[in-house]
């Protein structure tokens, strides 16, 4: 008789020793059985193989943690050596020209640095393409969600992703080579004509480069990416919510306002957060077009600078140590801001879509 | 409550939501019109200059007429391979871990959480990063840093594609039935023995098209190799040297003033862009044939 200990629950951890034990049983019971004391003997090595297994892929897993603390020291330290000299004040402050007492924010040559001009071409650039990709995002994800026959539906949904697929290397090339001459020649006189008593697009900028231009093509960028979470989001809505406005009456534009973008408003928000994150750090297409001259006025067709684009921009000139510290700055910064940007985001859009059934991909 | 008779309210809700209908339409078409756009453009301007130059030669100085990206096409290979070699290792052990042992766990969670934050982290905060972690001339204790090399970009897409292939790979993971893990388990087969030759060999080709879809991603990638590889010129495949990319490539050239330039960089954009079209076809072809499904 061979009598094996009870095993039904056995953690991995006691695993090893039960079957050494059982191993020994077979042992005294039966000379017999080395056939399957064999057996138990190589389960016990494989289960030293299953830790280490396990500790490998745990390392694997924790390489992500790694990978963030990494870029966050490496930034730290680069960026720490000067932090007396600029101190948090690098973000706001401006120096004037002695002679010409102009506003000066970035002069390399005389060691003057601030990021403000940065920080605002980022923020105003990814603001006015949020004002334009938002409302075709939702209108796309309401139209592939709710109206659209399912012929199309696939194709489309196809199509969007694939414009999330292009590199922004060539939406800047499309942008410098068709988008700009678009916009200077049909768009921008018609901004200028009807808005320009507002001073926001007033002056003539014959190179058509500049925040619109910028925000236009980081629209096109960004639309893909919230208009899938918004998807995403509304797939996640019950049906019976829908089948309930209904049956009260509502008609179908009814039914979407009340039933389903009611319902997934928070997530709908993460999405566009998820995409202002993404505005936030596009680099190359925005550093193609937006003009790269660090300045802030107030007309929105001026050639401005984003912190991205500062950091692009600048890697050859990068010659003076301050110069390359005040560039390691702005990534810190940047990295920060699209840290946090990225976790609300997907906190919002978790909220909505943990325990959801649909997987929209 | 008097009860709705009202037939111009009737009318008013049914003309919102014809407009309404009608406006999603409009949206869905202007999201469609610009990548129209940029297709047809690209293939009109790109295919006009490409030639069998392009692929076999490198560039010329400026001024002289010919020249190809030879070079370039053999660089973005090189630092793609590299970058394969550090992510999807890493990525697709963190993708078992997430799927096979953490899952439910806090840690798990967290790392999840992470992986996705990071995915939504710029790529030039990367570029700079990797910059100081291997390029900067401070960094001197192997003779392999401390300067623009092949390698320092290689590292920084490879680190790219860690989150992204993790977080396919879980999924791809969590498709498969407990079933087949419990078969295996029940036949006595060891348990790492069982995730890697039945449930990872199970999801395999929904674990490689998630592995192209994030070597499509940094295919593209500029902006962390302006600090890297910083691009290259001349011919260059060794890993210590600085080495040329397709879009940096494409970059230098577009912002170039030269007409002869600004047709390499449609022709090098064609390339890459039907590299990438392919790969995002293909893993959409893959999914949504769910092959998956045979298993479940």
């Amino acid at each position: 008789m061979i009598q094996v200990p009870e095993t039904r629950i056995s953690p991995p951890q006691q695993r090893h020793e039960l079957q050494s034990a059982a191993a020994q049983q077979i042992d005294s019971a039966s000379p017999k059985a080395s056939e399957i004391r064999n057996f138990l003997l190589h389960r016990g090595n494989s289960a030293l193989a299953d830790r280490w297994f396990h500790v490998l892929m745990l390392l694997c897993a924790l390489s992500i943690f790694g990978i963030v603390l990494l870029i966050a020291g490496e930034l730290t330290i680069g960026s720490s050596l000067s932090w007396g000299q600029f101190g948090f004040n690098f973000f706001f402050k401006t120096y004037f020209d002695p002679n010409t007492h102009l506003p000066m924010y970035w002069d390399p040559v005389n060691g003057h640095f601030s990021a403000l001009p940065f920080v605002y071409g980022t923020l105003v650039s990814s603001f006015l393409s949020l004002l334009i990709a938002v409302p075709l995002a939702i209108g796309v994800a309401v139209f592939l969600t709710e109206m659209c026959p399912g012929v199309l539906r696939g194709p489309l949904a196809f199509l969007t992703e694939l414009l999330a697929a292009i590199p922004s290397i060539i939406y800047g090339l499309w942008a410098v080579f068709v988008l700009v001459p678009l916009l200077r020649v049909y768009v921008n006189p018609l901004l200028t004509g009807s808005l320009g008593w507002t001073g926001l697009f007033s002056g003539d900028n014959p190179t058509g480069l500049g925040f619109v231009s910028a925000a236009v093509i980081l629209a096109i960028m960004i639309l893909p990416i919230i208009s899938s979470l918004t998807r995403e989001v509304m797939i996640a809505v019950p049906h019976s919510q829908r089948e309930a406005v209904l049956a009260l009456g509502a008609t179908r534009w009814e039914m979407i306002r009340m039933g389903v973008l009611r319902n997934a408003r928070i997530g709908i928000v993460g999405a566009v957060i998820l995409g202002l994150g993404r505005a936030l750090g596009e680099t190359m297409a925005v550093t193609m077009v937006i003009g790269n001259t660090p300045e802030i006025h107030r007309s929105l067709l001026a050639n401005g600078a984003s912190m991205a684009s500062v950091i692009a921009n600048e890697y050859a000139e990068a010659t003076s140590n301050l110069h390359r510290i005040a560039r390691t700055v702005i990534g810190l910064a940047l990295f920060v801001v699209t840290i946090l940007v990225n976790a609300v985001a997907r906190l919002l859009v978790w909220a909505v879509t943990r325990g959801a059934p649909a997987r929209s991909r | 409550m008097k009860l709705e008779t009202n037939t111009t309210r009737a009318r008013f809700r049914a003309i919102t939501d014809n407009a309404v209908t009608l406006l999603a339409v409009l949206a869905t078409v202007l999201v469609i019109a610009p990548l129209v756009a940029i297709f047809a453009y690209l293939i009109y301007r790109g295919y006009s200059s490409l030639s069998l130059d392009f692929f076999t030669r490198i560039p010329k100085p400026v001024g002289e007429k010919g020249g190809g990206m030879a070079n370039a096409i053999v660089g973005s290979g090189i630092l793609l391979a590299l970058a394969s070699v550090i992510g999807v290792p890493i990525g697709i052990g963190g993708g078992i871990f997430l799927a096979e042992f953490g899952r439910g766990t806090k840690l798990a969670n967290s790392i999840r959480f992470t992986a996705d934050v990071l995915n939504g982290v710029p790529s030039i905060v990367m570029g700079v990063a990797a910059y100081a972690l291997i390029v900067s001339p401070h960094v001197r204790y192997l003779p392999i840093l401390g300067h623009f090399s092949a390698f320092s970009g290689g590292v920084a897409l490879g680190i790219m594609m860690i989150p992204t292939v993790c977080r396919t790979t879980e999924e791809m993971l969590l498709m498969v039935p407990h079933a087949v893990r419990e078969a295996a388990l029940g036949l006595g087969v060891p348990n790492w023995r069982s995730v890697l030759s039945i449930t990872v060999r199970t999801a395999s080709p929904g674990i490689i098209t998630g592995c192209m879809l994030a070597f499509a991603r940094v295919a593209g990638e500029t902006a962390p190799l302006i600090f890297t590889a910083l691009g290259n010129s001349f011919w260059s495949t060794s890993l210590n040297e600085p080495i040329a990319a397709l879009p940096l490539q494409i970059y230098v050239y577009a912002i170039s003033p030269y007409d002869e330039w600004h047709k390499l960089a449609w022709a090098g954009a064609l390339v890459l862009i039907v590299l990438i079209v392919l790969a995002v076809s293909l893993v959409r072809y893959v999914t949504s044939r769910g092959v998956l499904k045979g298993a479940s």
